[in-house]
């Protein structure tokens, strides 16, 4: 059996909301009574679910309410949620840099936390002495740094500025010597919060190794990062947090599901129109909806599937000689047209039939980048009058695929990412 | 399953236990992040300055010539025997350590947030880092000091001579009285300011105001009827017992000096208490 190396008790944390130091005073003087006489705290008591769109009653928020669980040794935990779901509230609270409201937690072994790669870094000082200051403050000892100077400056691979002050580096550099320093710690347990964010791919395929080797050493790691990939190719089990409090935890893959699902009540992925919508005379649209062929409607779309737009239509009488057909516009973030596709570029379908129909659109696998599309909708009689047009009618956000592990794990440019054929052919030279 | 044994934790937080808990063991453990951080204040201070180290020196240098103008000079006030250059100085170097100290460590909280808010390190490392980087510089203002002592005692100006005492001994701990409290007034001040920042505007002036409750300006005797008022100041038996120290003459004795001592562990004691509370919960209030 497998021993526990973090124990979360009942932790909660409790946040004030609004301006610090408006009624602190009272607030604090009526706390100290309380105490004084034996009681519990008043504010406790109220604090709402941490709800960030909705305005609340009290000025008090339970950023994190009664967390529970516990970490096996060696396990490689990820901590998924939306943003606000209080993630970084809980990695704050077991890298100690706050104290819980309420509740306790035990650990076993040295913490060190990658909350933010590079703290205490000072650009008059020069890439070695930087790499003695932010190791000691990681919790490194003089001797421990001497040691693994020079495995830390080759991991970081830049061996020629480091007597050079650290204003003088870029960007790239100085993450890049943070992570060494922190990527050699010798502690039981790693904290890592989206540090795979940095970097060009060489260096996060770097990162991603040594954190592979890190859990292969027997090291509890416990990730917090939005990038589903990530968690995916690196993590075995994985904890859901949302509004505050444990949703799910377990194996990796159904807590991601859960989590792509969250919110599905109001899904995304499909508009539908109660009254329907009035596209022509004789025509009325039912709904819109995005899925993927073999998954639910529910489930996040990704780049590396087909995606099937469908339209769900009723048609009256048709007259004689009409025939419509369907086009939809897309647009990316800035709102310009990125490109368009209509059912009337084909010859194979025109709705020309009374009755309800659905007019099914497929979008080829590894067509699309991930991101968001904005789609627009028009409904066009005869090839040469569009009727009616419905701007950004669904919007149509793609996600990531899953990826090898090793391969770059950053957002590429630009809006599409087609899967074209390639060939490498040698050229005989006589 | 029951455990039967106690289960060994390295790291235990609890909401509710709100101990007393000096760390020294951990503190220990960090010892080089304290010098790192000494160091790195130091290399770092008159950084982009062209005589960089050297404002160390000035700045006491100003204010002593300053006072020898105003107080001497101009007020009159006799520092007799002591040349007035001297006496200034002496009561400079000794105050300036305090007022570094307390300086330097009662921003501790509200200037390192950034870093406080990413990494855990025992807090305290801060504001000891600051207590050594100020020995640094009071170890550069003392070398001024001697410098002026040796001159004066060369050429006897005014003069002057010099004798070496057995009280020179008491030196190193006067510098730990005074860093305490430089150290236990700080910490109190930056735990309280993380909540009430009004406290951080009286510092500044308040160091000056308490400047001249202590013989620092003036010799003890000529503070006739508000003796008991500079008497009351802690700093005052130490920059009395520093120039008995070089000059066998002031007020010493060795009951204000325990006096001095015992402020110093209830402020340190005091500071610590309210600093385990406050590094906490800081961050959210900061």
């Amino acid at each position: 059996m497998t021993e526990t190396v973090i124990k979360l008790e009942d932790i909660s944390k409790q946040y004030r909301l609004g301006q610090i130091g408006t009624g602190t005073l009272s607030h604090d003087v009526n706390r100290w009574w309380h105490k004084m006489r034996g009681k519990e705290d008043p504010y406790l008591k109220i604090g709402e679910v941490n709800v960030h769109e909705k305005k609340g009653e009290s000025n008090y928020v339970w950023a994190l309410r009664d967390i529970n669980f516990d970490v096996k040794q060696g396990e490689s935990l990820a901590i998924i949620g939306k943003n606000g779901a209080g993630k970084s509230t809980l990695l704050k609270i077991l890298s100690r840099v706050t104290g819980p409201t309420t509740g306790r937690f035990k650990v076993k072994g040295r913490i060190a936390s990658l909350l933010e790669v590079g703290t205490g870094f000072h650009t008059e000082l020069t890439g070695r002495e930087n790499v003695f200051m932010n190791g000691a403050i990681l919790g490194m000892t003089r001797n421990e740094i001497t040691r693994k100077f020079d495995e830390i400056v080759a991991f970081s691979g830049i061996e020629r500025y480091i007597d050079t002050p650290a204003k003088r580096y870029s960007s790239g550099m100085l993450v890049r010597l943070a992570f060494a320093v922190a990527a050699h710690l010798d502690s039981e347990i790693l904290i890592a919060d989206e540090v795979l964010a940095v970097g060009d791919a060489e260096f996060q395929k770097k990162c991603l190794g040594k954190m592979k080797d890190v859990t292969g050493e027997g090291k509890t790691v416990l990730f917090v990062s939005h990038s589903m990939p990530a968690v995916r190719s690196f993590c075995k089990t994985a904890v859901l947090l949302r509004n505050g409090t444990v949703a799910m935890s377990g194996e990796v893959e159904e807590v991601i599901k859960e989590y792509m699902m969250l919110g599905s009540n109001d899904n995304p992925n499909i508009k539908s129109f109660s009254p329907p919508l009035h596209i022509a005379n004789n025509a009325q649209l039912h709904s819109i909806s995005l899925y993927q062929p073999g998954k639910s409607i529910v489930e996040p779309l990704a780049i590396d599937e087909p995606v099937i737009i469908e339209a769900d239509l009723e048609l009256g009488e048709v007259p004689q000689g009409k025939y419509y057909h369907i086009t939809y516009l897309f647009k990316g973030d800035e709102g310009n047209v990125l490109f368009i596709s209509g059912s009337g570029m084909t010859d194979n379908i025109s709705i020309d039939k009374p009755g309800r129909q659905k007019v099914k659109c497929f979008v080829p696998a590894n067509f699309f980048n991930a991101g968001t599309f904005y789609i627009s909708f028009q409904f066009v009689e005869n090839r040469n009058k569009v009727i009616i047009r419905e701007e950004d009618i669904i919007n149509l956000v793609m996600i990531e695929g899953e990826r090898q592990l090793g391969a770059w794990m950053g957002h590429a440019p630009g809006f599409l990412k087609p899967k074209f054929q390639w060939t490498n052919e040698p050229v005989i030279t006589t | 399953m029951q455990e039967k044994h106690e289960e060994h934790w390295d790291i235990i937080v609890d909401a509710k236990k709100h101990r007393l808990s000096l760390n020294i063991a951990e503190l220990w453990r960090y010892r080089d992040l304290i010098f790192q951080f000494a160091k790195r204040d130091i290399a770092t201070a008159y950084n982009q300055t062209i005589l960089g180290p050297l404002w160390f020196l000035i700045q006491p240098l100003l204010t002593a010539i300053l006072f020898r103008f105003v107080f001497h000079g101009i007020a009159n006030i006799k520092t007799d025997p002591i040349p007035g250059m001297l006496f200034y100085l002496s009561g400079l170097t000794i105050w300036n350590y305090f007022s570094t100290c307390f300086l330097a460590t009662s921003n501790t909280f509200v200037a390192n947030t950034a870093i406080f808010g990413k990494v855990y390190f025992p807090r305290l490392v801060t504001p000891l880092s600051k207590v050594i980087s100020g020995l640094f510089i009071f170890g550069a203002q003392l070398i001024l000091f001697l410098c002026f002592l040796a001159y004066f005692a060369v050429f006897h100006t005014n003069g002057f001579e010099i004798h070496f005492s057995i009280y020179l001994l008491l030196i190193p701990y006067l510098l730990i009285v005074m860093g305490g409290l430089g150290l236990g007034t700080g910490i109190i001040i930056s735990s309280l300011t993380t909540k009430y920042r009004d406290l951080s505007y009286l510092v500044a002036f308040g160091v000056q105001l308490l400047m001249f409750t202590t013989t620092v300006i003036y010799p003890l005797p000529t503070a006739h009827t508000s003796r008991l008022l500079v008497l009351a100041n802690p700093m005052s038996p130490i920059i009395e017992s520093f120039r008995y120290a070089f000059f066998q003459v002031g007020d010493f004795n060795w009951m204000a000096l325990a006096y001095s001592s015992v402020f110093m562990i209830v402020t340190l004691f005091i500071g610590m208490l309210l600093f385990n509370r406050i590094e906490k919960s800081f961050m959210d209030t900061v």
